[in-house]
Parts: structure tokens; sequence; C-alpha cells
């Protein structure tokens, strides 16, 4: 049993960006294991850590030696006789008394058994650990040794790498490896001398908590500390959290304050100046109110003098100087007063600017607002404010306050509250974890916003093509599917994406059927993946759904569920494989359409499939009329025995060919009226009949 | 507490005592001192150089009419270049800061991603915004690029902004507050100059001239760029070598001046702003291509001198 060693690894860089560190680390431990499998070396246990300052790699239980292992080495045939054979021993140093003979499918050969003694760990892991170094994948990456130089995220400046007690010997952009390590720029020493078993000890001791998640628990603990008999609340925010465990080696959590005047603002300014902008915690009170307070978490264990907090809080009273500044200077004028201004605040150079853009989005929500059922003089004046906060002076500050600021200049103008909330709204989602818009305005306002862009782009031939989408014209397409189904807006759909493509065209002539195409087949493309990858419908329930009669998407969502939950009847699949079969022979024959004339059926089996249809066919549309598909999809699975004793005992290619051509008109009659609900030769079953 | 100018005098030393060259203001307005050719045009090349100056910035949108306490028409930056970045430049940086009178173990110091782009100069950098207690002071970047032209030695460009610094220092809400020296504020010093410039760039500048001015500048630094280009190195060597490469440079300042002009008019649609600025990187490129050329011509014969 060879010995077995830890490996300590610890790249000291100048601040990486702290969203890159997670992912880095995930990327290191990967590259790590691979490479050591390469070598046929395996750690007992592998962790990582990080600071903004250093990536750490932890390995338990390294072998101090490569194992040996055999290796036959092939040589001349032995009909090549023994002076061949002599010189392949002595090419490799090896006598002819210690070569053999094998014998092999393509005949007798010498061959060499040969034992690889393995190499000493420590001297393939000065080989692994610069090629993890320079392999990490990074979203951008700088050099700093010269042109040529090595790319890292941001300059190497040491590198410790202890094998036991010996120092693992490279070096990576000139930086010799080594035993040190480093600690905090202000908080500790510039060379610590450490061991495997306290190294986080000492980094501790020189104001470095190298573990994230004591990090994070320090930065809690300090927050409940401060928040103690005070009445107020932490808000929690996660991702900003997130940041700040990587922005920091030794977080402290200090509270400071701000002037109770500033409360006037709204909450949502203040949020973002105080999150975004300045990275602090919010702060409120039992029932919910925001408080005059914020909490700011520093790289550094104390502040004794209260400069930091002091510094802070200067900070945060000009930015809501500014802030309210802005709050005053945009409401002097209302919004409906600056819609002229819109047409000098470009949209896109051809698409022209917002006021044209304006444009777009009223007469998509003028339809939008008829096919509801809605008051479209309010959603026109919805889609009429609601780019006007680009101008404003709180919006050019905070560019993340679009739409928000608007519903709340809106709300401030003595808009309907219908408007305001519609305006404020109408960039959601802005992700598929976002929400949809609250009201009704709010959710056709954003599927006119993001249609009129689509068709826009569209038209003009900007479309997304692999990675490229600089319009985000996807999240676009996205927001609109799940705002229609998750709203239950029953909006036709390729209506609305024919009316408003036509609308195109009459503006771009280059704007042709081809675009149009484009524009549904990308929303299709959008449908299937919202129901298969964010509502987890099987793919062929996707696609025997959408091959139905649909209109609507929450028209197309109850037929996803109907399907779902029938699907799991024992008639089912029988009869989808049944249908697979119809398909095809509709298909081989090019049967074209037609009538059934009952007086040619023959066989009993196919006449009682006729009146079973008729009977369950006239049943499962009144059904599906009613939207009903459960119901309408149950009626259908009850065709099974009578599908089943057709293709039985009656031959659909009888000799006879008005008798084969009313079986036909039969079947076809069958798969039309089931193609309306879903597309049941898409189900992919376990059981053919082909 | 330390006036304005004490401020800069320490900085301008602690600097001079690393080995820069102290140099003053260039003349020609720019937008931030890395388009001065102290920066821009020596970060070109394999020559190493250290320099930092106090350079007056001038972004007319950003004016204020002297009204707001933390905005300008013109700032004043302390531009520091190090080229190449020593590897313990963020030590440096931090005892500049000591040398200040900030006093490291009370405050709270974070680097924080921002990388740097000028669209105008064709010139891109890495880097982070320097927070102390919440407030940006200190712009840190790794040149990588400047021109179109990747760098053979690796810059590493401070850039302080001395108001918003110096504010924090004397613990002032207004940068018009601050104590230029003792018994005059930089509101005495500075005041007329913001509201007047305001005036000018927001209300009066002509449009028709300045984009004459624009045109003019133009064509004289496309010019100088076109006929350097028609050189040839052996024929034309002692031509080239003199050829006034700073003065093109010049004129390519003043393009990008008269664009931040007529953009705080608002005489520049959004649409157009992408193409004006596409003009004068193509100069900017153009005449750091020219410049990176002259650069190796000189070398060459200077090493054949040597020789």
């Amino acid at each position: 049993m060879t010995e077995r060693l830890p490996l300590l690894f610890e790249i000291g860089v100048e601040e990486i960006p702290h969203w890159m560190i997670p992912p880095a680390l995930g990327e290191m431990e990967k590259l790590f294991r691979t490479l050591c499998a390469e070598n046929r070396i395996e750690a007992e246990a592998v962790r990582t850590d990080a600071t903004p300052r250093r990536l750490v790699l932890r390995a338990e239980g390294l072998p101090a030696k490569q194992e040996d292992r055999e290796e036959l080495l092939m040589g001349p045939p032995k009909a090549a006789g023994e002076g061949a054979a002599q010189g392949f021993a002595r090419k490799n140093g090896v006598t002819l008394a210690e070569l053999r003979v094998e014998i092999t499918p393509k005949g007798e050969y010498f061959a060499l058994q040969r034992r690889i003694e393995g190499r000493p760990v420590i001297g393939i892991l000065a080989e692994i650990l610069p090629a993890v170094i320079g392999r990490i994948p990074w979203p951008k990456t700088m050099y700093w040794t010269g042109k040529g130089g090595p790319a890292f995220i941001r300059p190497v400046r040491w590198i410790a790498a202890l094998f036991g007690d010996q120092v693992v010997e490279f070096d990576y952009a000139g930086v010799r490896s080594g035993s040190l390590t480093r600690g905090h720029r202000r908080l500790g020493a510039r060379e610590i001398v450490f061991g495997h078993s306290n190294y986080e000890e000492r980094l501790e001791k020189n104001g470095v908590i190298l573990s994230a998640g004591k990090r994070r628990q320090r930065i809690e603990a300090g927050v409940k500390k401060l928040l103690r008999s005070t009445g107020l609340e932490w808000v929690r925010d996660e991702a900003l959290l997130d940041d700040l465990v990587y922005l920091t080696e030794y977080p402290t959590p200090v509270m400071g304050r701000f002037d109770e005047k500033f409360l006037e603002l709204p909450r949502e300014v203040l949020v973002t100046v105080m999150r975004h902008h300045q990275r602090y915690f919010t702060v409120q009170d039992g029932e919910g109110k925001l408080a005059p307070r914020f909490i700011a978490v520093m790289n550094m264990k104390a502040d004794r003098k209260g400069y930091v907090v002091k510094g802070n809080e200067r900070v945060l009273e000009a930015r809501f100087t500014d802030a309210r500044f802005f709050w005053e200077v945009d409401r002097q004028r209302t919004l409906a007063s600056r819609v002229d201004g819109l047409a000098h605040v470009t949209f896109q150079a051809k698409l022209g600017s917002y006021r044209e853009k304006t444009l777009g989005i009223v007469l998509t929500m003028r339809r939008l607002a008829g096919w509801l059922g809605l008051d479209a003089d309010l959603a026109e004046r919805a889609a009429r404010l609601a780019k006007v906060d680009l101008m404003t002076e709180m919006v050019k500050e905070l560019p993340e306050l679009q739409g928000v600021m608007g519903g709340l200049y809106a709300r401030a103008d003595g808009e309907p509250e219908e408007v305001a909330q519609a305006i404020y709204d109408h960039y959601l989602p802005q992700s598929m974890e976002d929400p949809i818009p609250r009201t009704v305005y709010g959710q056709i306002l954003s599927v006119a916003d993001k249609l009129d862009t689509l068709e826009g782009c569209f038209g003009i031939g900007l479309t997304p093509s692999g990675s490229k989408d600089p319009f985000a014209l996807r999240r676009a397409a996205q927001g609109v599917v799940k705002v229609l189904v998750e709203g239950r807006l029953r909006v036709d759909l390729k209506r609305a994406v024919d009316e408003g493509m036509a609308a195109t065209e009459r503006l771009f002539p280059e704007c042709g059927p081809g675009q149009r195409r484009a524009l549904w087949e990308f929303l299709l493309d959008r449908i299937r993946y919202y129901f298969r990858e964010v509502r987890g419908f099987a793919y062929d329930e996707v696609n025997a759904a959408m091959a139905g009669g649909w209109k609507t998407l929450p028209d197309l969502e109850a037929r996803l569920y109907a399907l779902k939950l029938v699907r799991q009847t024992e008639n089912f699949e029988p009869l989808a494989a049944s249908f697979k079969r119809i398909r095809n022979i509709l298909r081989q024959a090019a049967w074209q359409g037609g009538e059934v004339r009952p007086e040619l059926l023959e066989a009993p089996e196919e006449k009682a499939l006729y009146d079973e249809a008729q009977r369950v066919l006239g049943e499962a549309a009144r059904l599906r009329a009613l939207e009903d598909y459960i119901g309408a999809l149950q009626a259908v699975a009850a065709l099974r025995p009578a599908v089943d004793a057709f293709f039985d005992n009656v031959l659909v290619n009888a000799p006879d060919e008005g008798v084969r051509a009313n079986r036909l008109a039969l079947l076809g009659r069958l798969m039309t009226e089931v193609s309306s609900i879903a597309d049941f030769s898409e189900i992919v079953t376990t059981t053919t009949t082909e | 507490m330390d006036s304005y100018q004490e401020t800069i005098f320490k900085l301008k030393r602690f600097w001079a005592k690393h080995g820069c060259v102290i140099q003053e203001p260039y003349d020609v307005e720019v937008g931030a001192g890395t388009m001065c050719p102290e920066t821009f045009l020596r970060v070109l090349g394999p020559k190493p150089y250290k320099v930092a100056y106090v350079q007056p910035s001038r972004r007319p949108a950003d004016g204020r009419y002297g009204e707001n306490p933390n905005r300008l028409y013109k700032h004043s930056q302390l531009q520091v270049i190090l080229k190449p970045a020593p590897a313990d430049v963020m030590d440096l940086y931090l005892e500049s800061l000591e040398a200040i009178g900030i006093r490291l173990d009370q405050h709270d110091l974070k680097f924080e991603e921002d990388n740097w782009e000028s669209p105008t100069l064709g010139a891109w950098g890495i880097g982070w915004q320097v927070m102390l207690d919440g407030l940006e002071i200190t712009q840190f970047t790794y040149f990588q690029q400047c021109g179109g032209v990747d760098l053979d030695l690796v810059p590493a460009e401070l850039t302080y902004g001395l108001e918003r610094l110096v504010a924090f220092l004397q613990d002032r809400k207004s940068v018009f507050d601050i104590e230029w020296v003792e018994g005059v504020s930089y509101r005495d010093v500075r005041f007329l100059e913001e509201q007047q410039f305001s005036v000018y760039n927001f209300e009066k500048a002509d449009v028709k001239m300045l984009w004459q001015l624009f045109e003019l500048h133009e064509a004289e630094a496309q010019r100088l760029v076109d006929e350097y280009r028609g050189l040839d190195a052996e024929k034309d060597f002692a031509e080239k070598s003199r050829f006034p490469l700073l003065a093109a440079y010049d004129h390519v300042l003043n393009c990008s001046h008269t664009f931040n002009l007529l953009d705080s008019r608002g005489a520049i649609s959004v649409t157009e702003r992408v193409a004006v600025i596409g003009r004068v990187r193509k100069l900017a490129v153009g005449v750091a291509g020219c410049w990176t050329d002259q650069q190796r011509l000189l070398d060459g014969a200077e090493q054949e001198v040597q020789a």
C-alpha cells in the first residue's frame, strides 16, 4: 500500500469578479479530477474554496507514487528470425532472453513484457497544476505579462502548492510556486507559513475567512446582532448575500441611517439605489414599512471609529439627494405632455424612434383589448404613455427602473389606476422565474410591447442566430408565451402575428411572407420550449396537442392537461397506436378526402365502427366545443374496441375500388375529427401495431 | 486636513518617488486623462514609461450649472500610467492612499469589477472601480488594447477622481465646499466656469458651427494620416521620422471634444451617435497605427546608431 498525502493548492489572484467565482471553482475541481484520472491517480476527497483573492483546491489521500503497471510491447513476428528479435531487444535495452513469444490471431510475435514503474506524484502534480490554472474557463480574460503572455481572469500574484510537506515546483506566468500564502490586504501578513492542518486557522488569523459558508454565516449573524432589540427586520436578499460573500475576505456588516425625509421617495427608488448601486441590505419595521436604515457589509473586522458607517451614510445621502431632485424635476411635467419627445429617442436605427414604436404598441393594444372585451381607450392610454419614462431623469440615472417609474409618474399624474399599473409592470417577465404583470391591462401591454419588437425586428431581418440575440428576442417571445398562458388570455396568437406582420409589411417593403413565417416558427418554438421545459409536459404530448386545432395558448394548455390525464387510461395508448396506423394508411393511399357512403359499408365491423364513430365523434365535437377536452378525449378513447375489431377483420385495401375508397373515407373522417383535439399519431406508444 | 492642492502635491510627490515623470495637464480639451497623448500614444509599443499628471476632463453633458453638489462639467483626474504594470502595483496604489492620509485600517476598501472601454479610442482594459466606504474613488485598469492595437506591455492605469476624493478627505457634502487652499474654496475658483460653460454647452453653442469644426478637424487629421501612409519607409525615411503625427492626434482630440459638445446640445440622435463615434475611432485608430510604425522606425534607427 502506497503512502497517501494531502495536496493544498492555492492560486493567489488580484480581485476576481465575484459572480465568476463559484462556477470557476466547479470547473477547477472537474479539471483536477480529469487530469488526475488521465495520470491514473485518484484522490480520496477533493474540496475547493475561494475568496476574491484566492482559488483553493485541497485533495486528501493522493498517492505519493503512481502505481506500477505492466506493459506488453509487441516486436517483430517470430518468422522474422532471431536477428530481428535481437534488434528489438537492443532497441529496448534488454537481452534476447528477456523477450517472449506471444501468440496472436495474426500469428506468433516476439514481445517484451515490461514493468513500468509509477512516477512520483509530485512530478505529475507539477504538470497538472499549471494546466489546471491555464484551463479554467472564464467569461473574459486578460493578459498582463505582455503580448502573447498567458491569459487569466486577473493577474496571478502567488501560488502555494504543498504536497505532503514538499512544494510542488512549477512556474506559471512568471510566478514560482511556493509554500507561503498571503493574508487580507490590510488585516494580514504578506507572507504566511502554514501546514495542511492549520491553513484555515492561519488565514483566519490574517484576516481571511476561507469558507464561503462561514463568511455567509458571519454576515447573517452580524446582521442579526445589529438588529437585536431594534424592532426592525432584515429584508433578506439572497442574490446580494451571494455577491457580498464573494466580494469580501472578512465580511462584517455595519448599520447606517439616512434622513427620514427621504422616505417620501418611492420605495422602489430607495431600494434600487441601496441594493443595486450601493450593495446595501434594506431594513423594514414590523409592518413591512421601509426603515431609514441600511446595512453595508465591509471587508474589514470592525469599524471602531465609525468612519465606515459615516462614509457610507454620506454617499447614500448624496445619491438620495440626486434621486429626490430627479423625482421632483420629473414630476414638473406630466407624462402625457412629454409624449412628443419620444420622437427623439431611437428604438432601432431602421425601425425608428420610440414614437414609432409607441404607435405600433397602440395598434396591437387596441386589437388585443378588442378581442378580450376590454376598454380599448384605457388600453391605448397605457400604450401611449408606456415608454415616456425613458426620457425622465430618474430612468436615465437608474435604468433598471424603466416601467416602474412610468407607473409611479402616471399615478402621480392622476392617470387611471389600470394605466399606472399596466405601465409599472409591462417589462415583466424578464425571466421564466419572474411573475407576469398583475393586471390584465399590464399583461396585454407586456404582450403588445414584446410582439411589436418581435414583428419589427423579424420584419427587417434582425432575427436571432445561434447565441447572437442582441435585441433579446428569445426573451421577448418567451415572455409573450408565459403571459398569455399564465394570464389565461384567450388571444388568437396566429391572428395577432398575422395582423401585426401585415402592418410591418406595409412599413417595410422587404418584409414579406418569409419573415411572417419565420416569426411564427420562432414563437412555436418558444411555445414548445415553455410547455416542455417550464411546465414539464412530455415532448410527444406537446407535439400531439400543438398539431390539434388550438387557437389560444390557454386552450392549448387545457388540451395538454387532458392529454396527459387521459393518456394514463387503458384504452388510450393502443388507440394512439391505431391512429398512427391510420395515418400511414391514409398517407400511402394518398387519400385526398371524401365522404363516407353508408350504403357501401359491407363488413359488420366497419358498419359497427361507422355507427360508433357517428355517436362518439358527435359527442367529442360537442365536448370539444365546450373545451371539455378531458371528456372529449375520454369519449374518443371509447372508440378503441371498434377500431381494433375493424383492423382485425376488415381489409382496407379491398379489391373493389368503391369499397376501398369508402373505407379510406371512414378512416379519414376519424383522423380529421380526432386530430382537431390533438394528433394522436404523434404520441409515442410502447405497443405498436405497425 | 490637507487642502485640495496639498493632496494633489502629495499624490504627485508619491508617484514621483516611484519613478514617474510628473507631466503637466495636456492643453487640448479631453473627456478623460486617458485621451492625452501621454497615455494614449505612450502605452503603444515596447518602451517602458511611467508618468503621472493631473488632467482636467471636460464632459459637457455632465454639467449642471454649478448647482449639483456632485456633478461637474469639468472635473480633475490624477492619471498615473505604469508601463509595464509592476507585480506590486496594487500595494503601491494602497500606499498612495496612505500617503494622502487615508488610514486603511479604519476604512473599508473593495475592488469591484469594472472593465473600461472607449469606443472612440478603440481601447479597452480590464479592471476595477475602487470603493472606499461605498464611494468610488479610483478607476484601476490594465490596458489591453489601444487604438485597436494589442499592447506589447500591459500598463496599469490609475485614475483618481480628485474632487470626490478630496470631498471625502475633507468631509464635505458638496465638491464646491472643498477647500482649495486655506481661505479659498473650490466654488471660489471654479463656480463661474461651471455655470458659464453649462450655459454655453446646453444653450448657446452654435450647432452648425460645431459641425463645421468637427468636419474641419476630421479632414485635417485624415489628411495627415493619409499623407503619412503614403510615405515610403526607406525612400522617405527622413520625412517619415519627423512627420507630425502628434499634431494629427490633436485634431482627433478636437473632433472628440466637438462631438461631446454636439451631444450635450442634443444635436446627435442615438442613430447618428454610433456613426459619429465610428468616425472618431477611425481617426484614433489611424493615428495609433501610424504612431506605432513611426516609433518602430525611430527605434530601429536608434539601434543602428548604437550598433
